[in-house]
């Protein structure tokens, strides 16, 4: 094999397709971790160039973790559909880039061919865009899921009502439901993350929104995101659960570092589509991340862009509802400031569109990056454009319990406002008889909790 | 481009914009009271009465400390102001933050900033000598050359002492001791600066009423929790303790950890460690109170010769 090019006189040369991946990357401080990064940025460039001429076929056949050793690499290759595999594994993936970006390209057609990809070939395409290339590409392929309402409707925006508390007062989280519901948040999801993980505490916290979303007949559902097996516990004892989460690695050995396999969450599927109490027929919420895989060493020296790709592909299995990166929770030594993690953020959403997962992104930062709330306000609007299905909604942004910083109650009617989006169409008529909104704009009443005080 | 062409050009601008009605002048609008865009001037938030000059000498801001009346309820005309007085004080989350539009209002978006601020600051901030000097502390260097951004960025050096830190850990500090005590920089300079004050004295004293030898403590700068393999290497005691700072939280820096290892080696990981974490005053685990459990730890690792994963079978 030889991967090899002159740029500006000088020649370049890759070891193997591994490295000329991770060499293709934008700059991210996790692939230097991981000695996968470009050391120029002349070699990125012509990373990017031999990459631009691989056929889509070589990246298929070579998988981050071979077939044999690893269960995630064989679910996806095994859901490959062969027959539109065979109509573009000859595709360069330069050409590849091209093609998703042409006019004549329909939605519909990036659709079909999404079901005959790897996620080593959209990743690699990925690596061959621009920022507006994604924003582009990705508003192309709007992905729909229903649960009790819609979620990634065109024209829509959702916002997941996210109210931890650092001791799981119930008292302090149905607060904090309260203020974002009088926003306009909650019509993805009202997902907590609880400090206690036991099924008590998961169980408590279950019934009292549960009886929030009963009390106030909202078209939503609610998951508490504890690890996946807390969670069937409490559906098998007669829990209310909307929503069944789990975070995703996108290799075997990360995600025994999660504690689950492909094994668990197939029996955690069934016993969603048997248990939970929305209509649905999507009852999954996933989340994932770049640099998770590094962070447990199980990224098998490839490079996270590839691994998170991988975790999109994992997901599609479960015909989710929502899944999310968390794009800027690992910490600077993956993702080291605002550009990269504005970078990575829309990359995961482009790359979860092209798999056909209904995708959104906790667009954030943790206080030891580089980045301030300027900057996730920047990325909620570059992915805004991009027709990103949903973002977190938070007490002004800020995670008391996670200690880390996201976008707020108040972004999600922004954000709206701005690019002339609603919620979701079953909730934008809750808020309507609730008297929030009207027209698409916040009434006067919105942005007092109290309005939920007297039953 | 000349000064001559370019007010040419600018001028034939203007007149354009005038003759499209995009741009009024004071001439064309002679019939409205105020040259204000009727945009502005619409808008009912905008004070419209002309305020009175004075001269800025007689201007007089001085604020009190807006992190002391951070739970001001700001909601416009509740529904329940009782209520959303209870509710906010259910949660430390920022709820009842009210609005401007679907924005903030200005004294909660300036509180956010500030509290990021000085979680920033103290990001980037290093432990004051002074405070180091007072407790006798000599400073050691991990492999991070390149600053906080290294530090930052490459977590796999922060855990590995350099060849001098080596050469002068070995020179002063006495071997095989039954308690080290280490202090490192961590995620916060504030978190130290905060705590070392209370809780050394009682680590100190804990540890001698307790008829074991304390060693020489030291300082390390750009430390992470790993270095406590290299110290354990180094000086062969039974119990390290490394106080260091933790990541910071949005307006909470001095939030400090002490993680304890029982004859921590190469290799040594989190299961092999015990950590008394969320040491600060007011909300945290007192650092007095830390102090005299973290003795109590370092005695049952001596007792069971064990720590982390091993000492909780063990016990």
């Amino acid at each position: 094999m030889i991967l090899r090019t002159k740029l500006h006189g000088k020649t370049y040369e890759f070891p193997d397709i591994r490295l000329l991946m991770g060499k293709a990357n934008e700059e991210k401080s996790g692939d230097r971790l991981a000695g996968v990064g470009a050391e120029t940025t002349a070699e990125r460039v012509a990373a990017k160039f031999v990459l631009a001429e691989v056929p889509l076929w070589v990246l298929h056949d070579n998988p981050a973790v071979p077939y044999d050793d690893d269960e995630i690499t064989r679910l996806i290759h095994d859901a490959v559909d062969q027959t539109i595999y065979n109509e573009v594994k000859d595709w360069t993936v330069g050409e590849f880039r091209e093609w998703i970006l042409s006019d004549k390209t329909s939605t519909e057609m990036i659709r079909r061919v999404s079901n005959g990809l790897t996620a080593e070939m959209i990743a690699g395409v990925t690596k061959l865009m621009s920022n507006l290339d994604l924003m582009y590409a990705a508003k192309k392929i709007p992905v729909t899921a229903y649960c009790n309402n819609t979620i990634g409707k065109p024209g829509t925006l959702s916002s997941r009502n996210q109210p931890n508390h650092p001791t799981d007062s119930p008292e302090g989280i149905r607060a904090e439901i309260y203020e974002g519901l009088s926003y306009g948040s909650g019509d993805s999801v009202i997902g907590i993350n609880p400090v206690d993980d036991s099924y008590g505490s998961v169980a408590r916290l279950l019934d009292m929104t549960y009886d929030i979303i009963k009390t106030w007949n909202i078209p939503t559902q609610n998951c508490l995101l504890a690890h996946v097996t807390t969670q069937m516990k409490c559906m098998q004892s007669g829990s209310p659960v909307g929503l069944v989460f789990q975070s995703l690695a996108g290799s075997q050995k990360g995600n025994d570092s999660f504690g689950i396999s492909v094994g668990m969450m197939d029996e955690a599927y069934e016993m969603a589509k048997k248990y939970c109490f929305p209509t649905g027929p999507n009852y999954m919420y996933f989340e994932t991340g770049q640099g998770s895989e590094l962070s447990a060493d199980a990224h098998n020296g490839w490079d996270q862009l590839v691994l998170e790709a991988r975790c999109y592909g994992f997901a599609k299995r479960y015909s989710p509802y929502q899944v999310n990166t968390v794009v800027g929770f690992i910490g600077p030594e993956y993702l080291y400031d605002a550009r990269q993690i504005q970078r990575a953020g829309l990359e995961d959403h482009f790359m979860g569109k092209l798999t056909g997962i209904s995708m959104g992104v906790d667009a954030c930062y943790t206080n030891h990056a580089r980045a301030d709330q300027n900057a996730i306000e920047n990325l909620a609007v570059m992915l805004t454009a991009a027709g990103c299905n949903y973002f977190m909604g938070l007490p002004m942004g800020d995670d008391s319990m996670l200690s880390y910083q996201s976008t707020s109650y108040h972004d999600a009617p922004t954000l709206r406002q701005l690019f002339n989006l609603r919620p979701a169409p079953e909730f934008e008529k809750w808020m309507e008889e609730m008297g929030l909104i009207k027209n698409g704009i916040l009434t006067d009443k919105a942005g007092d909790p109290t309005i939920f005080l007297k039953r | 481009m000349d000064d001559t062409q370019l007010n040419a050009l600018v001028d034939a601008i203007v007149r354009e914009l005038k003759a499209s009605g995009a741009v009024k002048t004071p001439a064309s609008s002679a019939g409205t009271p105020a040259s204000v865009p009727s945009t502005l001037a619409s808008s009912s938030t905008v004070p419209s009465k002309p305020r009175p000059q004075s001269p800025v000498s007689s201007l007089s801001i001085d604020l009190p400390d807006p992190t002391l009346t951070r739970s001001t309820p700001r909601v416009k005309n509740p529904k329940d102001a009782d209520g959303l007085k209870a509710l906010m004080a259910s949660t430390t989350a920022r709820i009842g933050v009210g609005r401007a539009g679907p924005r903030y209002s200005t004294a909660e978006l300036l509180l956010f900033q500030g509290d990021h601020a000085v979680t920033q600051d103290a990001l980037y901030r290093d432990v004051d000598q002074k405070l180091l000097d007072e407790f006798n502390l000599f400073t050691v260097q991990t492999k991070i050359t390149g600053g906080k951004q290294e530090y930052l960025l490459r977590p796999d050096l922060g855990r590995l002492l350099n060849d001098d830190a080596k050469r002068i850990i070995n020179e002063k500090c006495q071997k095989n001791v039954n308690v080290q005590l280490v202090v490192g920089d961590g995620l916060s300079a504030a978190a130290i600066e905060a705590n070392l004050r209370q809780i050394f004295p009682v680590l100190k004293q804990g540890v001698q009423t307790a008829g074991l030898t304390f060693g020489t403590p030291f300082f390390v700068k750009y430390a992470r929790v790993g270095v406590m393999n290299d110290v354990g290497e180094l000086i062969k005691p039974d119990v390290v303790i490394l106080l260091i700072g933790e990541r910071p939280g949005l307006g909470r820096a001095e939030s400090m950890s002490a993680y304890m290892g029982y004859k921590p080696k190469y290799g040594d990981t989190d299961a092999d460690r015990d950590v008394v974490c969320n040491i600060f005053e007011n909300g945290g685990t007192n650092p007095l109170e830390g102090g005299a459990f973290v003795v109590q730890i370092a005695q049952k690792m001596r007792k069971h010769q064990a720590s982390g994963v091993k000492l909780k079978l063990a016990n």
